[in-house]
């Protein structure tokens, strides 16, 4: 593989602002990819984003509100009533079924991938503001990330060739 | 084109993009320029992805074709 030519070496940022099972795989899937296609990438990590670097992960997902989900079931694409999702239980459930459905097709998880884009040199800035903010504490986060604020973010997007907001 | 012996072979059966992508990835750093890794997939999105992943990194993809339903990839490490 040619040494990256740091001059000309594409670059990408990415601001993760969501926490749930579903959004945590766009970020991670399109950092661990573009890396290995010698792009640079930069990860922040803020609000609800901030979760995926918790050491333990606890990522859910809930049919509540959201209109679009469908789960293949009976066959079919079923899609979730929202009062289903109100009920005790529901939310855990969908995790649960949704984290079975990745292990059964195949499909990464999100603690496989997020150690491929550490060990891909993948840089990982957490939020000090969101960590100020819910009182999380950085031993309960994975090694290796920076902390920073807007403008760390703001002079890695104004360098990168391809940013991105989830 | 005489038949190729790959240097190195990756089973990426049953993985999902973008597992296949990573793990060649991590095959080919290993290797020498000019050594072939062969990839044994099943995702039908791997095509597409190891030719885009050719092109960008510039590892040439010699050659893929499909042995019953899995799709083969033969992929040089370039300078």
């Amino acid at each position: 593989m040619a040494d990256m030519d740091l001059g000309n070496a594409k670059k990408m940022t990415i601001i993760c602002t969501k926490g749930t099972l579903d959004w945590a795989y766009p970020p991670f899937i399109l950092a661990t990819t573009a890396a290995a296609m010698d792009v640079d990438v930069t990860m922040f990590f803020t609000f609800y984003g901030l979760g995926l670097l918790d050491k333990k992960l606890k990522l859910g997902v809930t049919p509540l509100g959201n209109a679009a989900m469908r789960m293949p079931m009976a066959g079919m694409q079923m899609a979730m009533p929202n009062i289903i999702g109100v009920l005790p239980g529901v939310t855990a459930g969908a995790s649960v079924m949704m984290k079975n459905m990745i292990k059964k097709k195949g499909v990464a998880s999100i603690e496989e991938l997020r150690e491929a884009a550490v060990l891909s040199d993948v840089r990982m800035i957490g939020c000090q503001m969101t960590i100020d903010l819910f009182e999380k504490k950085t031993e309960d986060m994975i090694d290796g990330i920076e902390l920073g604020g807007a403008a760390t973010w703001l002079e890695s997007a104004l360098q990168s060739d391809i940013n991105l907001y989830m | 084109m005489s038949d190729i012996t790959p240097d190195e072979k990756l089973d990426a059966k049953g993985l999902n993009c973008p597992l296949p992508i990573l793990k060649a990835k991590k095959a080919l750093k290993s290797m020498e320029n000019g050594q072939v890794l062969e990839i044994a997939a099943t995702d039908p999105g791997s095509v597409k992805d190891f030719e885009a992943f050719s092109k960008a990194t510039g590892n040439e993809l010699v050659k893929h074709w499909m042995d019953g339903d899995v799709f083969m990839f033969y992929i040089k490490r370039v300078v």
